[in-house]
């Protein structure tokens, strides 16, 4: 029990609870420790609201955003077939940011005020996505690599406390399946096809390789900020841990294919201390490059952004027209 | 000028500044509350939420969401403002207490007097 604990506010592990009544913060801690869901309108910390609205926002932003490099490659994906299914693929990761917004919302921040902090550059998405798809085989890695790395993270933040983002994230991981497998089909395709093709794809991976490395952020600094994350089960996993997953799962399958990845340190070793029973060791991703490019310089950030603020302003007078002046706002149940 | 790979956005001629005014309120509209059936005999379960400025286009929307993968046969839109939810603060209002056997089928064990009867008479 936190019942007569004296938080220090000045420690900042203790900000984060700092001014919460105790009781209610031991039952709320009580509840995630039995692995009880947090709804809606319960109470929580300000902490968990503030760090739960920031992660979700991303998470519907990094969809919206991610829509636009694969979208870039309808009109021009081979075949009626691959263009019905990256359609759907794309209508997909838009349905998805639509569920994320929902689940943020019921924490109390409007969709008005996500999006407006999308369009200025005040919140982040997923930095893969201020990388451009160069050709057909871009779009195949990004949906193959890029959302085999999604699932790793969904599939972890599905076993977390706040029950709307879990019941979005089953459903995304769902329909994330299908992209996982389409992606793969087209990557084998034109791994096992022409020289050329094999050309076209092993330079994608190589353009790729870097940014898919970045996916995951840098190493957890080991703080008790984290640690109360993880207590209230809102980080599910470390960056370090979910990257070892993702190499564990994915290198091996590249390496089937005969393609090469750029990291010439990359291999696996044994680790009786892990989880996974094996540690993979590879040249650490450069960071400073990933800040440069988080904080804008990166070949596309102006493009996404720039595209997405001509869409709002576009789609605004139909908006305007259908808006009825009687409609009231109340922020959503679940 | 955005100079972009994607000949649909480089045709556009868009300005790297083309900043706009923020979105204002109600600007994505109310949300409805999409309740789905799954199959025919199965109840309507709460699906999640839809943004629309009507009925009819919530259910659009909703059919989009939540049943463009045969999930759905038959969807209820709700307008949230007209949903009386209960409190989850007021959970108390659930309790029950444990003796209570008289309104579940295992508390009817009839089994036992019947073979006590039997027994007794040599049924």
């Amino acid at each position: 029990m936190y019942g007569n604990a004296y938080i220090d506010p000045n420690e900042k592990a203790n900000a984060m609870i700092a001014g919460e009544d105790p009781i209610k913060l031991a039952e709320f801690e009580a509840r995630i420790a039995r692995g009880e869901k947090i709804e809606p309108k319960d109470w929580m910390p300000k902490e968990y609201r503030k760090q739960l609205i920031r992660m979700i926002e991303q998470h519907g932003h990094s969809e919206i955003i991610g829509a636009l490099p694969e979208g870039t490659w309808i009109t021009r994906a081979p075949g009626f077939k691959r263009k019905l299914a990256l359609m759907a693929k794309v209508q997909d990761e838009v349905g998805h940011a639509q569920l994320l917004y929902s689940a943020a919302e019921t924490l109390g921040k409007s969709r008005e005020d996500m999006i407006n902090d999308l369009i200025t550059g005040k919140s982040k998405y997923s930095n893969v996505f201020n990388y451009p798809a160069y050709t057909w085989a871009d779009a195949c890695i990004i949906a193959w690599l890029i959302d085999a790395g999604a699932i790793i993270n969904q599939v972890a933040n599905a076993k977390g406390s706040y029950g709307p983002y879990c019941r979005a994230l089953d459903r995304i991981c769902t329909e994330e399946s299908f992209h996982l497998k389409y992606g793969h089909d087209n990557v084998v395709t034109l791994a096992t096809g022409t020289p050329t093709q094999r050309k076209m794809v092993q330079e994608a991976l190589t353009r790729w390789w870097p940014p898919i490395m970045h996916f995951f952020g840098p190493s957890d600094k080991i703080s008790s900020h984290t640690e109360i994350l993880m207590r209230w089960k809102v980080k599910m996993a470390s960056n370090d841990d979910m990257r070892q997953q993702f190499l564990n799962m994915y290198v091996p399958k590249i390496w089937d294919l005969g393609l090469e990845l750029p990291d010439a340190n990359l291999k696996k070793v044994e680790d009786t201390n892990s989880k996974l029973g094996v540690k993979w060791e590879y040249t650490e991703p450069d960071w400073d490059e990933f800040k440069r490019v988080i904080n804008g310089g990166g070949p596309c950030n102006a493009e996404r952004l720039a595209v997405r603020r001509m869409a709002e302003e576009k789609g605004r007078w139909v908006r305007a027209a259908l808006l009825r002046k009687d409609e009231k706002y109340v922020t959503p149940l679940a | 000028m955005i100079n972009s790979l994607d000949p649909r956005i480089a045709r556009e001629k868009i300005n790297e500044d083309n900043n706009i005014a923020p979105l204002t309120e109600m600007d994505q509209f109310e949300t409805y509350e999409v309740f789905h059936q799954k199959k025919r005999g199965d109840q309507h379960v709460h699906a999640g939420i839809v943004h629309a400025p009507n009925a009819e286009m919530a259910l659009l929307f909703a059919k989009e969401q939540y049943g463009r993968r045969g999930l759905s046969v038959n969807i209820w839109v709700v307008k949230t403002n007209n949903v009386f939810a209960s409190d989850y603060d007021d959970a108390d209002i659930f309790e029950t207490v444990p003796e209570k056997q008289y309104r579940e089928a295992g508390g009817y064990k009839v089994m036992d007097k019947i073979n006590k009867y039997k027994k007794e008479n040599k049924v």
